[in-house]
């Protein structure tokens, strides 16, 4: 059994209009120090049996991100 | 010295380098290169078709505005500014972004000419669905225009769906979005007065679809070719509405002289045809443009298509009442330059110039008169088709192909009531729009069948711009301007450019007949993939106008006892139909043939007796013929009719064929001899063919019971074909 997180966001230079609001919001509540906020989203599963790395890459691709506009990346503990 | 593979890649031909040549006398740069390749591909500057898209007549029945970004009508005290456009290619690499940018683009258009919007429709276009990919890509379309549509507060209300395999590699979205205003409130897209500011608002610069516009527009479609693929343009709805409300809002102070746009080719385009218009020239430094990305090259400033973005000329010295009015709204505003004489754009990035040229040769595309080819015609020979035993069960059938089958499942998706002035919902012929504070009121509806194009490009689309006229008249509205996007091929393959030529001359013939002029308008060429072209496809968006809105009229059967009326005549016509497709599997023959003495008089019969008050109900005949029609009223009345046909041709013609100029009304008993009177002004035969009643739809012909069906039973066909 191995446990996977998986992390997927906004491909660089894509806009990220749910980044922009969270900034403008943050930056009204006083945080003016901030910059260049992004949001993406946080996957975790567990999964058994061989190829997991491999497997983990096809659902990215398919289900879980959308290479068009996002990039992934994956850790995988044992 | 450019290589000829650099200029290659960005479109351009030898030819035409040589022409930049000529025009600079000297080697451009990287970003003149750039601003040329893009004002002079087709997505811009209609280099392929420009040549036939001045046979649109300019001219109608209403006064007509054209010659800006959108063009429309004017009534009473109102301009009505509507067009359509298409956005295709990007919906096919990424469905939700596509469609949803695709929204936001047209609804710029139309605010940007001060009018505020208020209806969109869509007509989009993909393979069978029971593929689960065009499944994915249809769902991946809806899903963002519902998303953005429903975030920027403009109502959908209407336009169609057709699917066919000729659209599996290419799926198509054209969004067409009306607007209002004042009618001496409009605003042009120029840039006028030297010495008047260019302002810069909206969202920031990042490398959105850069080179999008041109390569996208002027390559092929190939599924695998992953490195063509640029980024993709992301909308924000949010943003825009903003735009919309601090636009609409800078545009009433008077001190804008011209607003554009920045769509296709961004900065480039909005720039260099702002001054082309106004005969002057701009001068602007690319270091005051907001930015969202560090490191952006001067060409990828100038090319980017990201969303949200405005170019204003504001008069000297009132700057800050503009710039106030979008920080207001949350939005970013500053000053980029000026307007200068002499006729030429001049762009620095950090004071050391980039670019040089004169504004009117960036904006002059070539114009081609490409070679075409006559396509063989299809034949069909009815004799040779059976003839299907059970008419109860083709009805069902058809009634449930996705091409008939109620779009609910879709457009109850859509926001179609924000705003509250949609007055008949979408679902019917064509959408009713009140205008608050008027007694008249505004139909809208698109159309276009691409099979009857692909079969007869010049008959075909003449029937799309009748049908949409058709539909607005079975609505009370009166036809009154049009709008169109054409979708086709490769146009550099002469069978595909016939295509394309054959449908403008048809278009304008008939609009031209018709009294409506073409006051706005899209082309979308090189819509391929590797399994071929798509359907030739000229979706013609039209507006009409209802003058007394109380008498708008809609689909649905409404009290039993009616007289159900036909107006126009059946004929044995089979070619390009529905029925030919579902039940025998053949997508040939001719369209049906085309009347235009007989469908003036049709329409205008059925839209006297609307305005006279005396209609209850009305349905134009179209994919699925009388049989379709008449179980779509009964379905959405929730009532039966019983029906009594007299013709004597073959049965399956006479249910099923799609033959031109048929609207069914019902009137009131006591009607008669009132609809009587209006159809002898007309000299336009007519029929009465039943009543409404009962929970049957029930029809029969000369000889024996043609259909016999409970409406429950054809509501089950026709809703639930969509969902599963």
């Amino acid at each position: 059994m191995a446990k996977v997180k998986i992390y997927v966001t906004h491909k660089k230079g894509i806009l990220d209009p749910q980044g922009k609001t969270v900034e403008t919001a943050l930056k009204s509540l006083g945080y003016k120090n901030v910059s260049d906020v992004h949001i993406g989203k946080y996957i975790e599963l567990e999964i058994e049996g061989r190829d997991v790395k491999q497997q983990v890459k096809e659902m990215c691709e398919k289900l879980l991100s959308n290479p068009i506009i996002e990039q992934y990346r994956f850790e995988v503990e044992t | 010295m450019t290589e000829p593979q650099v200029y290659r890649e960005l479109g351009l031909t030898d030819a035409e380098y040589q022409r930049i040549l000529g025009i600079l006398g000297r080697e451009p740069s990287s970003t003149e290169l750039a601003m040329f390749s893009v004002e002079w591909s087709e997505h811009c500057g209609y280099p392929r078709s420009r040549k036939y898209l001045k046979l649109f007549p300019q001219t109608g029945k209403y006064q007509a505005l054209v010659g800006e970004d959108a063009g429309g009508i004017v009534y009473d005290d109102t301009a009505i500014i509507f067009k359509m456009e298409s956005h295709n290619h990007p919906s096919q690499v990424e469905p939700r972004e596509g469609a949803a940018t695709g929204v936001g683009g047209i609804i710029r258009d139309i605010f940007t000419s001060g009018a505020r919007p208020i209806a969109c429709l869509d007509s989009l276009r993909f393979g069978d669905i029971s593929n689960p990919f065009n499944k994915f890509i249809m769902n991946g379309v809806i899903d963002g225009i519902q998303f953005y549509g429903n975030c920027v507060g403009v109502p959908t209300v209407g336009g169609e769906i057709y699917f066919n395999n000729a659209y599996a590699g290419n799926c198509l979205v054209n969004v067409m979005c009306v607007g209002i205003c004042k009618k001496d409130e409009l605003v042009r897209a120029r840039a006028e007065g030297i010495g008047n500011s260019i302002i810069y608002a909206g969202s920031r610069t990042g490398r959105d679809g850069i080179g999008g516009c041109s390569v996208l527009a002027s390559a092929e479609f190939k599924c695998t070719d992953e490195e063509k693929r640029p980024t993709v343009q992301v909308g924000d709805p949010f943003t825009e509405k903003c735009l919309i409300e601090a636009t609409l809002e800078s545009l009433k102070t008077g001190v804008v002289t011209g607003i554009k746009d920045m769509g296709a080719a961004g900065l480039t385009c909005s720039s260099s045809e702002m001054a082309a218009a106004g005969g002057v020239g701009i001068e602007f430094d690319l270091k005051d443009i907001p930015l969202r990305e560090e490191g952006m090259e001067p060409y990828e400033i100038m090319m980017s298509e990201s969303q949200e973005r405005m170019l204003l000329c504001v008069k000297a010295g009132q700057e800050k009442k503009i710039i106030d009015i979008y920080t207001k709204w949350g939005l970013e505003a500053v000053k980029i330059g000026a307007v200068i004489e002499g006729g030429l754009i001049k762009i620095a990035n950090n004071g050391e110039p980039i670019c040089e040229v004169p504004v009117k040769e960036l904006a002059n595309a070539p114009l081609y008169d490409l070679p075409w080819e006559e396509n063989r015609k299809s034949k069909i020979d009815n004799r040779k088709l059976d003839k299907p035993k059970d008419l109860n069960k083709v009805l069902l059938k058809l009634l449930a192909s996705p091409n008939i089958a109620s779009k609910k499942a879709v457009f109850e998706q859509y926001d179609h009531m924000v705003q509250t002035n949609t007055s008949v919902y979408p679902g019917g012929d064509a959408t009713v729009l009140r205008i608050k504070g008027k007694p008249w009121g505004l139909a809208v509806t698109s159309d276009c069948n691409g099979r009857y194009v692909q079969l007869d490009p010049y008959l075909g689309a003449q029937i799309a711009v009748v049908e949409a006229c058709r539909n607005l008249v079975a609505s009370g509205a009166d036809p009154a301007g049009v709008t169109d996007c054409l979708n086709f091929g490769n146009p550099e393959k002469p069978d595909r450019y016939f295509y394309f030529k054959r449908a403008v001359e048809g278009i304008a013939d008939i609009c031209r007949q018709m009294e409506l002029p073409v006051v706005s308008g899209n082309v979308s060429f090189y819509n391929e993939s590797p399994q071929g072209a798509i359907f030739p496809t000229p979706t013609i968006g039209m507006v009409g106008i209802v003058k007394d809105i109380k008498k708008r009229c809609s689909v649905p059967f409404k009290d039993r006892g009616d007289l159900i009326v036909l107006l126009g005549k059946n004929k044995e016509e089979l070619g390009g139909s529905e029925y030919l497709s579902v039940i025998h599997g053949q997508e040939a023959g001719s369209p049906p043939e085309l009347d235009l003495e007989l469908e003036k008089r049709v329409q205008s019969v059925c839209l006297t007796a609307i305005e006279v008050g005396i209609v209850k109900s009305a349905h134009d005949l179209s994919e699925g013929g009388l049989a379709a029609a008449l179980a779509e009223c009964a379905i959405l009345g929730k009532m039966g009719a019983s029906i009594r046909l007299k013709d004597t041709f073959r049965e399956d013609a006479l249910l099923f064929g799609e033959s031109q100029s048929r609207i069914i009304l019902t009137i009131a008993p006591q009607d008669i001899f009132a609809l009587t009177d209006i159809a002898m002004l007309f000299a336009l035969p007519f029929e009465i063919i039943g009543k409404v009643g009962g929970k049957k739809l029930a029809v029969e012909g000369p000889k024996k019971k043609l259909l016999d069906l409970p409406v429950a039973k054809l509501a089950d066909a026709y809703f639930s074909a969509l969902r599963r």
